[in-house]
């Protein structure tokens, strides 16, 4: 089978995605979904790893245990998603209705070189995450099935999983806050309000 | 009296001192990976229906769970072996940087009495390998000072906003005695 030419862009892909989030709740996995979501727009409700490589559908899972009445969108790399696959396991079998998963693939490690991943070499991360008990799952390769993911992502109940395929096309790095302390205090004050600072 | 003096002293509860002091931390979400040492723990937790429990299938995502709890305002417990510490060093990095709270409750291996070589080296550098991670720890080998201990680490860790592990002896869990 040919593989299917890649269309999306991702800074194009993550604004659209972002635009409409209302209250989500919002992890971002280290490197190139981090620069993604501070392109959009910075966000208090915006959590930013700039490590702990494989720990952001974890990540969301806790939150999305501890919140079960926010939605709770975990927005990562292929290569991140890869690193912590197992968590699509433990995710699947905790299953959280408010979680949603969406891996911003452009098949390669964006950070480190561009060197390939495994999903240009046919592992599929919709696939993997159907296996493991996901209630729906998705691989978005155009336009028109973009507009399709939204209510996944936002409405259906989870735990729900996209892959969306974009370019490796560059984009302009835009950083946000990095201190991690500083991002874990503003996340936490913009959710619980005074009670973060119990 | 003969029959009193050799009336063996009740074992400490110790798994059940655990269980209670962290309902009283107000630990709302547990995870872990299986280890016998902590068996009676992870059914307490699967029992109770406040607590949210939250199998993994390796001990990093239960770094990452705690990290996740907290930003959603939850308290939470990671159980696992000492084994799985290795597995967990980077994440716990997430915890550092972020100065969020994270308990760890470690059962040893490797330690006291092991008759598995292959335990010996994870085993021997548990304490080490989280002290180097930015980890507090306390080592613990009297089974009636466990739950003191886990109240204290979690006062450190929810109050203070610290990573702090608890190393639970293989002194107090048991081992295989080969000759039996």
């Amino acid at each position: 089978m040919a593989a299917k030419k890649i269309t999306l862009q991702r800074r194009d892909v993550v604004a659209r995605l972002l635009k409409d989030r209302g209250d989500a709740l919002l992890i971002t996995g280290l490197g190139s979904t981090t620069w993604d979501a501070a392109a959009a727009g910075d966000h208090p409700n915006n959590f930013y790893l700039w490590g702990g490589m494989g720990g952001a559908a974890a990540i969301g899972l806790g939150l999305a245990r501890a919140q079960p009445d926010r939605r709770v969108i975990v927005l990562t790399g292929d290569g991140e998603m890869l690193m912590g696959i197992g968590s699509l396991a433990t995710i699947a079998v905790a299953a959280p209705a408010n979680l949603a998963l969406c891996v911003i693939d452009n098949q390669h490690y964006g950070e480190t070189g561009m060197q390939e991943t495994h999903t240009g070499h046919g592992v599929d991360l919709a696939g993997m995450a159907a296996a493991a008990g996901f209630r729906r799952t998705e691989t978005v390769w155009t336009k028109k099935d973009m507009g399709a993911v939204l209510p996944t992502l936002y409405e259906a109940p989870g735990p729900v999983f996209a892959a969306i395929k974009v370019t490796t096309d560059p984009v302009p790095m835009v950083l946000p806050m990095r201190d991690g302390t500083a991002i874990r205090a503003r996340f936490r004050e913009s959710l619980l309000g005074e009670r973060a600072l119990d | 009296m003969a029959a009193t003096r050799t009336k063996k002293p009740k074992a400490p509860d110790w798994p059940g001192d655990i269980f209670r002091t962290l309902k009283d931390a107000g630990v709302a979400q547990v995870s872990y990976v299986p280890d016998a040492g902590h068996s009676q723990l992870i059914k307490s937790c699967l029992a109770d229906n406040h607590i949210k429990t939250t199998r993994l299938t390796t001990e990093e995502e239960g770094v990452a769970l705690s990290l996740g709890a907290w930003l959603g305002g939850e308290r939470s417990a990671l159980l696992m072996q000492s084994s799985g510490v290795g597995n967990c060093i980077n994440m716990l990095s997430v915890i550092v940087e972020t100065r969020s709270p994270l308990l760890m409750l470690v059962t040893m291996r490797g330690e006291w009495g092991e008759f598995n070589p292959w335990q010996i080296p994870m085993g021997q550098s548990t304490q080490k390998t989280l002290e180097d991670a930015g980890m507090i720890v306390y080592h613990v080998d009297r089974a009636e000072e466990v739950g003191e201990t886990v109240y204290a680490a979690s006062q450190v860790a929810f109050n203070s906003y610290r990573g702090v592990a608890v190393l639970i002896g293989q002194r107090i869990v048991g081992f295989k005695d080969w000759r039996k």
